[in-house]
């Protein structure tokens, strides 16, 4: 087998998803005419951006071995704060926005640095928590935003290719080469694969994790803010249920639930799989309420197919 | 104290020998009663292999836990190439040229060889980038020297486990010690295995660098190393030269007194076969098994890691599909699919790793005791506590099992009695066939002798019993009939009574020894 | 590996105040209850009135019921992420069915459906051994799509709600007691003996202890994780008995949120998510706990949505508390 024969079957056993994205725009674009077209896939890449960006920070956090349930929480904070503070200015408004999320994701961190309570349950409360906070800062209101340039760069575009996306886009290039190239990005596997050993090793897991949970804080804050630009405004609900489809996108893309093992390029195709089928199903004008029970029964599929693949049948017990 | 003298005197003003570690008076307490070290003093030379003895309990563990900086001694000192070193933590005992290398392996198994060997140390580039080419280049310059045949680019996760603890010996030398210490490194590794770690010990020794070796095994402390060092309870019982020493008096040092032999327990009269085995085979694993076990009898199955018998075990427990093959039980063919077959056809299975098999750790002991028979201690499927005292009062009493209370978490129970549980759990469940896997691993002395002692009793009330073992005084100890495995196949059946211990070892590292049939 | 000859690890006795204090943390919860009546009671004098205590009992009901089912999963060693799906599916079902079919045929369908769907859970998780979060998260996904694509989206409700029996189960009194709160702690009390006076129970245990163990003790590991699953699907089913017959119909998302207040309660009540240990009283206490903040809230005068800031910090507080006293040490000691 040739080397790129190889690479490529490591490439797909690792990350099957890729498959399964290949295999819809395949589907796709037979079935229907829209799909193939540059304006679709820049709707896809602006649509994806928001699960993407915070995708992006989860992966992180997961590989770590931990979780972050609150992303869907401040998503909404930030989102609020940035539209309801623009008197100040936009970019202090976002700022600001930003500053949010990365001071809870750090408050996140210690907490579970400090007190050793499971990243679920500390983050679950969080999750409550905030959604408390926003509430009680928006009073239940809807935020609109005042300044027209914030609506005008949700839709802006770059060289044709729209802003949003490029932002996700540049982000998780960013956020790839971290992962395999820099020493924080390889501790993330240590942390995550051998907890102990991490420690026995001299690495300082715990400002480790707490910069990990600041960087999904400020990545739920971005995909806030940037959603928030394309409606020009903000909802005291928004972002419910986005750590489900960002949980989701990160493991369909190969991160283990317990941690050690995972990659960007994994998750951006989760990402990009769970954006293709649900544009795709939109084109076909499937009902929407379809598109929820395939999400679910893909997510159940990809993890069984995992498991089979990665089980070495021969010698196994039946325990 | 003993009538053994240590040899030297360790005061690090000694000229000759310079040692290159010097322990003195020290002293480890755990709070609030438990005195882990006592006073202990010793001393390891440069370039030597350094064996560490004693029971379980004796403190070794503790003893090498000070000395890699992971925990700190309450008092005395410790003298490296003569000047007194505080070792803070583990990092600091590395830098300082101390290693530990632990039983239970440190490593990433998601990451490649050369991010484990320089875990936490990755070269830079610039503040944040890792240096690749310099990380690979010096990891397969580390494995160059220490004769391995993996590249620095593979998976942990991929390799045997004697290539893994390789690795775990690479991460000491980047640290270039002078002292390495191996705690029980053979445990898991076969023959094969083994050599290579002694060659690499060898190797090391011969750069300079002072070896410390815990160990239970004689055979391998005997053939490796240059001193040993006896602690009992705590306390420093003598340091000799092993050309100068035997087996004996290194165990007398140790427990105080020669092991019998438990070969004493008379066999009684065997009755029918209650178990059989035809052709049994399990693709990859073992081939073509045949042996009996009849009422009243020790059968031992010896052999080395790797050998198959566990997976015989597993089999006959429903753990395992065979490939092909009969059990046979009271001379009716079944098949056993599960566990819970098993159990109804009157097997029990006293697992290798009891923490991870064997018990619910963090239930009570009468718990653990019921759960294999809840059926006894209900009432029409409501559970009945003086059912279930009534059982744990018993096999409490009759296996001498030492609890406080029968709701004492099992988990705090010492090996010895936590195996006592698990084989408690068994009995309470009538069986048959009694199998053991490894019954006496990591126990103390005393607690082993009497589970061998139970085995006996245990086969003469009537049960049928498979005793699975690596230890040759063991299997020769307990057994009326003795099976070697090797690779999986029968290589020789033996009777007890007329074996020897040649016999035995040939018959598990050659092939073609003759299979002698034993009527 | 090569173990003390001690017989018991912990070493020596530990001296009365030592030991009392240790008690007292691992009871936080207790504490932490009994402070929140004790703060309450002095801002608000309505809040310790037996007419208050009833309604905070029967809102903390249908959360409360669900909940039961859930500590018997978590105990086992798995999650149910797809309770609050599942409870606007059962919900929706059973009013739709009400006037379709009448009260009797609906709530027998919607058993049915609900152990239906448990049962896939139970298949899942308990024989093809998935991981418990993602799958019980797809099908969180998949019920509430398959409720959406039921109901077309709409909202349903019982006509003539005045005239039906299926009004007891949400708005009758037995005794003088709200009936939610009779199905509540009356199945709290039934499963709490299954758990804890039966051979089933103990096999539970067994699983969520130590899976591998309970398999080589013969316990079928499979059918008790499966049968976990079926207890969670029935008890989220009473619930929506009690939600659909208080509400006489239904939105066809009201679940959504309450896998999560569920989780929160079983958190709070001390049952740890690893498994192998627990109890439904706990799980009862936490939910209570739950309840009583947000009524407390309430009383004096704050919004709604006050409870959750007091629910975060509850939870991290009460879990850490438990944590703690267990390691012996306040912070974790690695940097």
């Amino acid at each position: 087998m040739t080397s790129i024969g190889t690479k490529a079957r490591h490439f797909v056993l690792e990350q099957p998803i890729w498959i399964f994205v290949v295999l819809c725009v395949v589907v796709f674009s037979l079935s229907s005419e829209h799909f193939l077209d540059i304006d679709n896939f820049k709707n896809i890449l602006v649509q994806t951006s928001t699960i993407g960006l915070i995708a992006l920070g989860l992966t992180f956090v997961m590989i770590n071995g931990n979780i972050d349930l609150s992303v869907g929480a401040v998503v909404a904070l930030a989102a609020c704060l940035a539209v309801d503070l623009q008197t100040l200015g936009i970019f202090p408004a976002v700022l600001i926005g930003l500053a949010s999320g990365v001071l809870l994701g750090a408050l996140n961190g210690l907490i579970v640095w400090k007190t050793g309570v499971d990243a679920f349950i500390v983050t679950l409360g969080a999750m409550i928590g905030v959604r408390g906070l926003v509430f009680v800062y928006t009073e239940e209101q809807s935020f609109f935003a005042t300044d027209f340039a914030y609506a005008d760069f949700g839709i802006s575009s770059v060289a044709g290719i729209p802003t949003l996306g490029l932002i996700f886009l540049a982000f998780a290039l960013l956020m790839h080469c971290i992962l395999s190239y820099t020493v924080h990005g390889r501790n993330i596997f240590a942390v995550g694969g051998n907890r102990q050993a991490a420690i026995d090793a001299g690495i300082r897991v715990g400002p480790h994790i707490v910069i990990n949970f600041m960087l999904t804080g400020f990545f739920a804050a971005l995909a806030g803010i940037t959603l928030s630009t394309q409606m020009g405004a903000a909802t005291p609900n928004l972002g419910r249920d986005f750590e489900l489809w960002a949980i989701t996108a990160v493991v369909l893309g190969g991160t283990k639930l317990t941690g050690g093992a995972g990659s960007i390029v994994g998750t951006f195709g989760g990402v990009v799989a769970i954006g293709v089928l649900r544009n795709g199903m939109n084109l076909l004008q499937v009902p929407s309420f379809y598109v929820l029970v395939i999400m679910g029964t893909i997510l159940i599929a990809v993890l069984f197919i995992d498991k089979q693949v990665s089980r070495n049948k021969e010698q196994e017990l039946k325990v | 104290m003993s009538d053994i003298k240590p040899i030297e005197n360790y005061g690090i003003h000694t000229a000759k020998d310079q040692p290159v570690l010097v322990l003195e008076n020290i002293t480890k307490t755990f709070p609030p009663a438990v005195t882990a070290l006592d006073q202990v003093s010793f001393g390891i030379r440069k370039g030597e292999v350094h064996a560490l003895c004693g029971e379980n309990g004796a403190g070794k563990s503790t003893l090498m836990k000070v000395l890699a900086g992971i925990h700190q001694a309450d008092g005395g000192q410790i003298f490296l190439e003569g000047r007194p070193v505080t070792l803070a933590g583990p990092m600091d005992a590395k830098h300082q040229g101390v290693l530990l290398i632990h039983q239970e392996l440190s490593l990433v198994p998601e990451m490649t060889v050369a991010e484990n060997i320089y875990l936490g140390n990755l070269p830079r580039k610039w503040p944040s980038r890792v240096d690749t080419k310099k990380l690979y280049a010096d990891a397969d310059a580390i494995l160059k020297r220490l004769k391995c045949n993996f590249s620095a680019r593979d998976k942990v996760s991929k390799l045997s486990i004697a290539k893994k603890h390789m690795v775990e010996i690479a991460r000491a030398l980047v640290f270039t010690p002078k002292i390495v210490v191996f705690d029980e490194p053979t445990a898991s590794l076969t023959d094969t295995e083994k050599h290579v770690l002694f060659e690499v010990i060898r190797d090391l020794k011969s750069q300079g660098v002072a070896i410390a070796y815990i160990s239970h095994r004689m055979d391998e402390i005997f053939a490796l190393s240059d001193r040993i060092t006896v602690l009992r309870d705590g306390n420093f019982r003598g340091t000799v030269d092993t050309n100068n020493t035997s087996e004996d008096e290194i165990t007398r040092m140790m427990i105080g007194r020669s092991l019998e032999k438990t070969r004493n327990v008379a066999a009684g009269t065997f009755g029918e076969k209650v178990l059989e085995v035809k052709d049994l085979s399990c693709a990859g694993l073992f081939q073509e098994i045949s042996f009996s076990i009849r009422k009243g009898e020790v059968v031992g199955m010896y052999g080395l890691v790797g050998a198959g018998r566990t997976e015989i075990a597993e089999t006959l427990f429903g753990l395992r599909e065979p490939t092909q093959g009969e059990i046979l039980l009271d001379g009716e063919s079944v098949t056993i699919n599960s566990p819970t077959e098993a159990v109804r056809y009157g097997l029990a299975l006293v697992p290798e790793n009891r923490k991870e098999q064997g018990l619910v750790l963090g239930m009570s002991c009468r718990d653990n005791i019921t759960l294999a028979n809840l059926a006894a201690v209900t009432d029409g499927g409501v559970l009945k506590q003086s059912k279930e005292l009534e059982i744990y009062d018993k096999y409490a009493e009759q296996l001498a099992i030492k609890s406080p209370s029968w709701a004492q978490r099992v988990g705090n129970l010492s090996g010895g009695n936590q195996q006592k549980v698990v084989i408690g759990k068994w009995l309470a469940t009538h069986p048959k066939v009694l199998i053991l896997d490894e019954p006496t691993r990591g126990i103390d002395v005393g607690s082993k002798s009497e589970i061998h002692k139970l085995i006996r009793e245990l086969a003469k009330s009537g049960y049928a019993v498979l005793v699975i073992s690596s230890e040759m005084p063991e299997v020769l100890g307990v057994s009326d009939r003795i099976l070697a495995l090797k690779d999986g196949r029968i290589n020789g059946e033996f009777l007890d009574s007329e074996v020897t211990e040649d016999d035995l070892v040939k018959a598990i590292s050659f092939d073609n020894a003759s299979v002698q049939r034993a009527s | 590996m090569a173990e003390a000859s001690t017989d018991i690890k912990t070493g020596g006795q530990a001296s009365l105040a030592q030991k009392s204090l240790e008690i007292m943390a691992r009871q936080g919860i207790l504490l932490a209850f009994v402070l929140f009546l004790v703060v309450f009671s002095i801002f608000s004098d309505r809040f310790l009135s037996a007419d208050n205590f009833m309604t905070v009992v029967r809102q903390a009901s249908i959360i409360g019921t669900i909940a039961i089912g859930v500590t018997i999963v978590v105990i086992g060693g798995n999650l149910d992420l797809s309770v609050g799906s599942l409870l606007s599916f059962s919900t929706v079902l059973v009013v739709d069915l009400h006037d379709k079919i009448g009260p009797t045929g609906a709530i027998i369908c919607m058993f049915l459906f609900a152990l239906l769907i448990g049962a896939l859970n139970g298949y899942l998780v308990g024989y093809l051994k998935l991981n418990s979060l993602i799958v019980t998260l797809g099908m969180l996904s998949a019920i509430q799509g398959v409720t959406l694509i039921y109901s077309g989206g709409q909202n349903v409700d019982i006509h003539n709600q005045d005239s039906t029996w299926f009004a007891f189960f949400g708005r009758d009194y037995l005794f003088g007691i709200a009936v939610p709160v009779i199905l509540f702690l009356g199945l709290a009390l039934l499963i709490e003996f299954l758990l804890k006076a039966t051979s089933y129970g103990r096999k539970v245990f067994a699983v969520g202890g130590n899976p591998a163990a309970a398999v080589f003790s013969g316990i079928r590991r499979n059918r008790m994780v499966f049968s976990t699953y079926l207890l969670s699907a029935f008890t989220t089913a009473c619930a929506a008995l009690i939600l659909g017959s208080r509400v006489m119909g239904s939105q066809n998302n009201v679940g959504q949120g309450y896998e999560l207040l569920v989780l929160a309660g079983v958190i709070l009540g001390g049952t740890s998510l690893l498994g192998g240990s627990g109890s439904i009283t706990r799980t009862v206490i936490g939910v209570l706990i739950l309840s009583f903040i947000q009524n407390g809230l309430l009383l004096m005068g704050y919004p709604y949505y006050a409870q959750w800031l007091v629910t975060w910090a509850v939870i991290i507080l009460a879990v850490w508390l438990d944590i703690a006293s267990t390691r012996g040490k306040v912070f974790t000691s690695f940097s």
